[in-house]
């Protein structure tokens, strides 16, 4: 059902929001730290070679610990993770067409380096996507932009940012109910084809410009000066200390030693 | 010192696309006072509110907000002291839970710590939806919407409250209590509204607009019984004062006043 899907992803969307407003000993880190890991956890995982799989299995424990920690529902990250895979399958698609040489065989089996670096494709998507699903609702959009605020980016930039998050609520709002007028003047039979898509979008934008300068004039009209407050006051101290240098050596650690290649070896005996 | 609350000096206002929706305007409302603009659909009630605060500029004429005359320079000063309460609470509520909509407005005046909180506290009691205050605004019902767009203005300690439209879309209970709970506030009030029942219980003086200019501008009750002036500007007589639908029995209230 469309009318459900787009309905339903404002609720998602908006869950994630109210995820964030959490109380665990994550949700209360400082936003700055929060989002130093995660940015360096992410170049970890792009610094790896192009056929790596199994060396960036061992960094699934960041998502896995910083979700459970923070009591995150693990069916709802899963959910956004598989919504953006598509992305990375249609990135990765035609590798295994054109890199055929086989890198590795399974006995019989041979596997093309075209599978391969699909599957690192995959796997790193997976690995990012998560950890930043993992950071917004952890830390809410709001305390991210303050956080790259107070990181040294032009509050010029983050102040837009925060505007495309409320923007969005907006016209996922607005297209919901387009969308709903439309389907029950369809009666089932894709209304009246694509033809209706035009103006529909163009109609879209004018409400969504129309209802975003109403809520534009409520925050002006409650003080609203281009600076976004928050309720929450944080401070860098040593936890925040700890735990970004503590992920941080743990992410070195992974990138240059290849644990599941170490374990392998202790098991087989090789290493001796 | 005493200056009134309110004053408009010959407003004018011209939107881009060529339609005038306020043409010399001129009232004042003193402090304390609890006035209604009523007027058909594009009268010009919401555009003249939208003025009182600044949120649209004149283009002719002047805004005093308790002898402040409404400049850029001025503008932080009028939207502290002018609380505007806008038609649909879902352009008002834009933060994730309630608790951090009612902050929203305090946090821009620099209120933080426990100061902050009783404000909140405060305006969510004063309104009877503190038990809601973890709650999304999207998940609250019309009545209670209502009710937390309001808690965000009086968190900011306003001197006048400004509301358009306050008690529509709500359901007949949700209507009675807010129009009790309005009754109770100290504050300069001035409502919009088509519900002229509300008006006749809240407002002594009403303010009438008719294309973009002041019809009429007196006591309510006056104002209700001019039955040329409600035709010519498209109103109707607040249901309170016509007679029963089935008896035709005029109720009490308008038959002292017919015969005064």
């Amino acid at each position: 059902m469309k009318i459900a899907s787009i309905h339903g992803a404002l609720l998602d969307f908006r869950r994630m929001e109210l995820l964030a407003g959490g109380g665990t000993a994550l949700h209360r880190l400082d936003p700055r730290a929060k989002l130093l890991v995660t940015l360096f956890f992410i170049g970890t995982v792009v610094s790896y070679g192009k056929y790596a799989v199994t060396g960036m299995i061992p960094l699934v424990i960041f998502p896995v610990v910083m979700a459970s920690l923070g009591e995150l529902p693990p069916g709802y990250i899963a959910r956004k993770i598989a919504l953006l895979s598509p992305f990375a399958l249609v990135v990765g698609l035609f590798n295994p067409l054109f890199d055929r040489t086989v890198l590795i065989h399974l006995g019989p089996l041979g596997i093309s380096g075209g599978w391969i670096s699909f599957s690192s494709i995959l796997i790193r998507s997976i690995l990012t996507v998560g950890a930043a699903t993992i950071l917004v609702a952890l830390t809410g959009f709001p305390a991210i932009c303050r956080a790259l605020e107070q990181l040294g980016t032009p509050r010029l930039l983050t102040v837009q940012l925060s505007f495309l998050h409320r923007y969005l609520f907006v016209l996922i709002e607005e297209g919901g109910r387009l969308s709903r007028g439309r389907e029950l003047r369809a009666f089932g039979n894709r209304g009246l084809g694509i033809g209706s898509f035009a103006p529909l979008i163009g109609n879209l934008l004018l409400r969504t410009w129309g209802r975003a300068e109403r809520i534009h004039a409520a925050m002006l009209a409650r003080g609203f000066t281009g600076e976004f407050h928050l309720r929450r006051e944080s401070r860098f101290g040593g936890r925040e200390l700890l735990f970004t240098v503590g992920w941080s050596i743990a992410f070195v650690a992974l990138r240059f030693w290849n644990l599941p290649q170490l374990l392998g070896r202790v098991v087989t005996g090789i290493t001796s | 010192m005493n200056h009134p609350a309110v004053e408009l000096c010959n407003l004018s206002h011209l939107y881009p696309d060529g339609t005038v929706a306020l043409r010399d305007i001129s009232f004042t409302v003193s402090q304390g006072e609890s006035v209604a603009i009523i007027g058909a659909n594009g009268a010009g009630k919401s555009t003249l509110l939208l003025h009182l605060n600044g949120v649209l500029a004149t283009t002719g004429g002047e805004v005093r907000i308790n002898g402040v005359q409404l400049a850029k320079g001025t503008l932080p000063y009028v939207r502290r002291s002018v609380g505007m309460v806008f038609q649909e609470p879902d352009d008002q509520l834009f933060m994730p839970t309630v608790h951090d909509d009612v902050a929203f407005g305090p946090l821009n005046l620099g209120l933080t710590g426990r100061e902050l909180e009783r404000r909140v506290q405060e305006s969510l009691h004063r309104v009877g939806i503190a038990h809601l205050r973890g709650k999304a605004p999207y998940n609250l019902s019309g009545g209670e919407k209502k009710r937390a767009a309001i808690a965000t203005v009086l968190a900011m300690a306003p001197e006048i409250l400004v509301m358009d439209e306050p008690t529509s879309g709500l359901d007949p209970h949700a209507r009675r209590q807010l129009v009790g709970l309005l009754r109770e506030f100290p504050h300069t009030r001035i409502f919009t509204s088509h519900d002229l029942d509300m008006v006749l219980e809240l407002c002594p003086r009403t303010i009438v607009l008719h294309e973009g200019v002041v019809a009429a501008d007196g006591p309510t009750e006056g104002i209700f019984r001019d039955d040329d002036l409600l035709a010519r500007c498209r109103l109707e007589k607040p249901f309170s004062m016509q007679g029963c639908p089935v008896c035709g029995k005029i109720n009490q209230r308008q038959g002292d006043m017919d015969q005064i």
